[in-house]
């Protein structure tokens, strides 16, 4: 059978000649064998590719991170107070950059927490379908703004706008950073959180309705609740998204590192320092370069320690219906 | 029932009905402050660029002055960057998203990529600058180049496309699979014959989210050693001379639109931050457009195909 006819049997609805097909030992139809077993196992490579992804990140930032714990014992660096790689007296404590973390997540998420659930209440529960279908798509464009925009608008907009009501407030600071990532964060906080709401079967809402609740009633004691496990993926998401803020809090927060819980100072936080230390010139294997794979690892550690608590959370809320 | 008692069942009532309806203005709040804040955003930037956009800004270099300083480099670079990215993810994550819906078994390999992917997103997207840096920088000698950045972003947005394929697969319904099986067809001419024409219109979407994304990232590429300063173009990827076509551009250093915002939003002076405004208005425009796009693919998709 020549190459035309095999080339023939690829499209599906030709019309073939009557050859038999039916013995495997057919070299067409080995041919097909094989080409099928090539092109599944490429694309299980492809699927495998993300998977590679995690690993290389885990492997680089570990085998990076491991020569610093050679200069600086585990305990100084998880207890130290002050945090100066690139002074000449330097000083490897993660506490003030840890904190710096810690209050702009802190901050983003008084905002966007309680505003993203309202707000998906009100799209789930109170919004007609057809408004939902423009006011969704148009929520979730905040997601799409490049955070270095971001940035630009905390640093010369939102911080001059706050300096009118807190006089005191310096130029860089945790306040502004925290509140425009919380408003970058409500779109991932809202959209997940209205995609759990509607998951909930209808027929809790009717019973809720048929008994003589609210709609503000049926939302927060039968909705919020049956969707709860969902919930708190959308949090969970959202804090992921907080602590791993970069440009926001580098343009808008300062890069000093400062052990402090006044949200109106400058402060560093672990992303920011890894952007500072990464605008320099950094000799490969010097103890800068080690720091920034060490901050880094931190940053995935912190954001791995949430994602478990919320798997965990998730699982204790889950309800089957 | 007494007269008094139905007084305070009316009362218990309106109480809840008021509670009903003020928690809807709340809700309503929310969402315009949302809304309202991104019209703030626009406007902020627009008020500051708009007027310093000009061909000349879109076609001078960088510069110590802020009045000649322009966004070529920048946007020449975001370009190729962006090139590279589209090559890297586009077949794999479409491929990823194809062997996901149509080809895995249900064991544990399978369970482990798919937990894998939903956690991706939640990895800081400075963390994928931290591991290119030292694999594609160090260990694979790419330097701090086109080629690298665009893998990088590459791999930071995979798992959008993947997600995004799979959901325009699902949608599907199994009737066309079967009736091509029927036919006699192998499990890849069903996949290129049907599952991949059928759902390019939801595939599509994901690939303009995702460049939509990659196009405004500036941590990892910062991360990876992208200059702020850069006053010359790429090599061109065509010469007169043969042997014609050249790769050197994937080679050569960069900086892309967003790192130049950031460097000129980090000056202190006014001059410059115009410039940094100027720049994110394009910056701005380019996502939302793409984004309106992809919105737009998803409805007329949607409308058109039913199963």
């Amino acid at each position: 059978m020549g190459i035309d006819q095999e080339l023939k049997m690829t499209r599906p609805l030709s019309v073939q000649k009557t050859v038999s097909f039916t013995s495997a030992k057919h070299p067409a139809r080995r041919l097909r064998r094989l080409r099928e077993a090539v092109i599944e196992s490429l694309l299980l490579l492809a699927a495998g590719s993300s998977v590679f992804v995690t690993l290389a990140i885990v492997f680089i930032l570990v085998s990076e991170s491991l020569p610093f714990f050679k200069h600086v014992p585990i305990l100084e660096f998880l207890t130290g107070r002050e945090w100066t790689p690139m002074f000449s007296d330097p000083k490897f404590g993660i506490l003030p950059l840890v904190a710096g973390t810690f209050l702009t997540t802190g901050i983003a998420l008084l905002l966007a927490i309680p505003m993203g659930t309202i707000a998906a209440v009100f799209l789930s529960e109170y919004m007609p379908a057809r408004a939902r279908e423009v006011v969704k798509p148009a929520l979730e464009l905040l997601a799409a703004v490049p955070t270095v925009v971001y940035g630009f608008f905390a640093l010369l907009f939102v911080t001059p706008l706050l300096q009118k009501a807190l006089p005191d407030l310096a130029g860089f600071n945790v306040l502004s950073a925290g509140l425009v990532i919380g408003v970058m964060i409500i779109p991932y906080v809202s959209s997940l959180s209205e995609d759990a709401m509607r998951a909930v079967p209808s027929h809790l809402r009717e019973a809720s309705y048929a008994v003589g609740a609210t709609r503000f009633q049926t939302s927060f004691r039968v909705v919020i609740p049956a969707g709860f496990s969902g919930l708190t993926s959308a949090y969970v998401l959202g804090i992921s998204r907080a602590v791993g803020e970069t440009m926001v809090v580098a343009i808008a927060a300062g890069m000093q590192p400062n052990l402090t819980i006044n949200p109106t100072e400058p402060a560093a936080t672990i992303t920011a320092f890894i952007v500072q230390v990464s605008l320099g010139d950094l000799p490969h294997g010097s103890i800068g370069y080690q720091s920034i794979y060490v901050a880094g690892l931190t940053l995935l550690s912190l954001t791995l320690a949430f994602n478990l608590i919320g798997f965990a959370l998730r699982r204790k809320f889950r309800e089957a219906y | 029932m007494s007269r008094s008692e139905m007084v305070r069942i009316e009362r218990h009532l309106n109480r809840r009905k008021v509670a009903d309806f003020l928690f809807a203005m709340v809700g309503l709040l929310c969402l315009l402050f949302a809304l309202l804040t991104l019209l703030a955003l626009m406007y902020d930037l627009a008020r500051t660029g708009v007027p310093r956009l000009s061909l000349d800004f879109l076609a001078s270099f960088p510069s110590r002055f802020a009045d000649r300083s322009g966004i070529l480099s920048a946007w020449v670079g975001t370009l190729c960057v962006m090139a590279v990215t589209a090559v890297a993810v586009i077949p794999v994550g479409v491929a990823a998203g194809v062997y996901l819906e149509e080809y895995a078994p249900k064991n544990a390999l399978t369970a482990i990529i798919e937990l894998n992917i939903i956690n991706l997103a939640a990895i800081p997207s400075i963390t994928f600058g931290l591991m290119a840096l030292g694999l594609f920088v160090y260990e694979f000698g790419f330097g701090q180049s086109i080629l690298t950045a665009g893998l990088t972003l590459g791999l930071l947005v995979l798992p959008i496309v993947i997600v995004t394929t799979r959901e325009a697969i699902r949608a599907i319904p199994n009737t066309i699979r079967e009736a091509a099986y029927a036919v006699g067809a192998s499990k890849w001419q069903v996949v290129q014959h049907h599952i991949v024409p059928y759902s390019a219109g939801g595939i599509l979407t994901g690939i303009i989210i995702s460049l939509s994304r990659a196009i405004g990232e500036t941590a990892p590429l910062i991360t990876i050693g992208a200059l702020t300063f850069i006053a010359f173009l790429p090599t061109p990827p065509v010469s007169g001379d043969a042997p014609y076509v050249s790769f050197q551009w994937l080679m050569d250093p960069f900086t892309v639109m967003p790192i130049q915002m950031f460097n000129w939003v980090s000056r202190p002076q006014p001059e410059f931050h115009v410039n940094a405004a100027a720049t994110g208005v394009i910056l701005l425009a380019m996502t939302l457009v793409m984004n309106g796009a992809a919105i737009y693919i998803r409805y007329r998709f949607r409308k058109r195909v039913k199963w």
